[in-house]
């Protein structure tokens, strides 16, 4: 009794309802929208060129199946995956480095500020041709998305941190490596937490508009067909006519990036148990 | 643990910024000794340069001319012999109230449990016992002035320098702070000093006062305060000696406001209008 009572309270408390009836309120609304030319005669302007969600929720069971779609999972999430490490891997030790020798900051900042503001796609021609493979030009403009995100909150991150703290460290006798590792480190592990979380959203809009332009991933082990990415099998639908997959596509990488972001969170806040409960 | 102590002897020390026109003397020609075993408390108007005489003593900074010596050793930079506790808090707020007090012994790898003992013995000597798995967030603010005095403690520094360690808390969680405090220094009598704008503050703590002047700092009085310990607050404040020591470092500290006053001071200002409305007999006034 207890337990179901509790079992309700939860599933119904009121902003998981509020969460709930907004979305089926939208799915409604799109729903009508889309038949509108079917059941009134004309088209609602915009939403009426749209696949209705049940003809979207049909051509994504017939996809359920294909491991042509799976493969394109599979593949942005590598991608997405590969970028993203590679700039975790390069991004932070070059932002704490910036933030703790200013000779080095002063070298590195001026070209830095200047790369910085190039948005990744732009880098897509430009990495075609300096990259060997195709599937490693993705992976480099999926890793510029993530990385001048990452070096910037690292940069930040260390470099406000209390001068006090520094002090203490230094006056109850910590040496300098200890001072990096214990003081450093930890005080600007939110600033990590929080630009690799902005880093791996961006690596989500990169890689997908990668795949697009550059057709896929040809030289990519499993190249063609709908083994090029999420992108690439958004393109192929939209070429191919198939609206339903478009939106299949679309809603799939919504998915992906709200998974990655919350994975990304909940590790977030285990690595950094001081900012949780108050 | 075995208690050592020094004695920190300040001689002819001044500390100015800036360059040219624009300098900015802070402390002039600047004299005192910090006694061992002693608790020695610095009391002055705000912006008189103790802060800056704090950073002068950690070794964070270096005097424009004069000396600091500890135990005859010239000061040149920070080191273990003297620790400092800050305004505000400087806990580190990614570790939990123990990693805290551990932090300087780990930092030397003296993880020993020795050391190890003599946390838990400072967690309940302080009364956080129950929150040594907190992190400083979750603690109120006079458990991390509290947490900070172990975190100090555990390092068995020769001085102790306490920079207005219970500015901001609110007169309870003060008055408990004080409790706790001298009931550390009792125990040990190690060398400490402590700088604070508070006169009662100041009394309730020091074996001997020292008053600031005015900008550019120096001192202008040293008051041995004689009351007998362990000292409790009911006592302190009824107590006829103590109110003839307040009344005459109060007529002091008047003195140099009222200087700093015709000086142009807005901060002056208040403590001439408390102190004349003191004397006047509307009642007590405080800061």
């Amino acid at each position: 009794m207890n337990a179901t009572k509790r079992f309700r309270k939860a599933l119904f408390n009121r902003s998981k309802l509020r969460a709930v009836i907004a979305i089926f309120v939208f799915l409604v609304l799109w729903e009508i929208g889309s038949r509108s030319k079917d059941w009134f005669g004309f088209a609602v302007p915009w939403i009426g060129h749209i696949p209705a969600p049940t003809a979207v929720v049909v051509a994504w069971y017939g996809l359920i199946g294909d491991p042509g779609y799976w493969q394109s999972w599979y593949m942005s999430t590598l991608r997405v995956l590969a970028g993203f490490f590679a700039a975790m891997v390069v991004g932070i030790p070059l932002g704490l480095f910036m933030a703790v020798n200013k000779t080095f900051n002063g070298l590195a900042f001026p070209s830095f500020e200047i790369l910085r503001p190039i948005p990744p796609l732009a880098w897509v021609p430009a990495s075609i041709i300096f990259w060997p493979s195709q599937e490693l030009s993705i992976a480099f403009v999926t890793f510029l998305g993530a990385f001048f995100t990452i070096v910037i909150n690292v940069l930040g991150g260390a470099k406000s941190i209390d001068p006090r703290y520094f002090q203490s460290a230094q006056s109850m006798g910590s040496s300098q490596w200890d001072v990096f590792r214990r003081v450093v480190l930890p005080a600007t592990l939110p600033s990590i937490v929080v630009g690799s979380a902005v880093g791996m959203g961006i690596t989500w809009e990169v890689v997908v508009a990668a795949e697009m332009i550059s057709g896929g991933g040809g030289s990519g082990g499993s190249g063609g067909g709908s083994g090029g990415g999420l992108g690439f099998f958004i393109w192929n639908s939209y070429v191919g006519g198939s609206y339903e997959q478009i939106v299949v596509g679309m809603i799939s990488i919504g998915i992906a990036g709200f998974i990655s972001s919350e994975l990304l969170r909940k590790l977030g806040s285990y690595l950094t148990p001081w900012l949780r409960k108050r | 643990m075995k208690i050592k102590a020094a004695e920190i002897k300040v001689t002819n020390v001044s500390k100015s910024y800036g360059a040219g026109l624009f300098t900015k003397e802070v402390i002039k020609d600047c004299s005192f000794t910090i006694e061992r075993n002693k608790l020695t408390v610095m009391i002055g108007p705000s912006g008189c340069g103790k802060s800056t005489l704090i950073r002068l003593l950690a070794g964070f900074e270096k005097s424009s001319s004069g000396s600091i010596e500890i135990d005859g050793k010239r000061i040149t930079g920070p080191g273990r012999d003297r620790l400092v506790v800050f305004q505000e808090s400087a806990l580190f707020p990614w570790m939990t109230t123990y990693d805290n007090i551990m932090y300087g012994p780990k930092a030397r790898g003296e993880n020993t449990q020795l050391n190890r003992d003599q946390a838990e013995y400072l967690l309940e000597k302080v009364g956080l016992t129950a929150f040594r798995e907190k992190y400083p967030p979750q603690l109120s603010g006079g458990m991390q002035r509290r947490a900070e005095l172990a975190r100090a403690m555990i390092n068995n520094p020769d001085v102790m320098i306490l920079d207005e360690p219970f500015r901001g808390l609110d007169c309870m969680s003060k008055e408990l702070m004080w409790e706790y405090y001298s009931g550390l220094y009792e125990e040990s009598h190690r060398t400490n000093f402590f700088v604070t704008t508070d006169i009662d503050e100041a009394i309730f703590l020091a074996d001997r006062l020292l008053i600031m002047s005015n900008i550019p700092g120096q001192v202008r009085a040293t008051i041995e305060v004689d009351l007998p310990r362990p000292r409790r607050l009911a006592f302190v404040f009824d107590n006829e000696r103590a109110v003839a020591i307040k009344m005459e470092a109060l007529s002091i500290l008047h003195k140099e406001a009222m200087k700093s006053f015709s000086g142009g001071s807005k901060a002056a200002a208040d403590f001439v209008e408390a102190y004349s409305k003191r004397s006047s007999g509307n009642g007590p006034v405080e800061q």
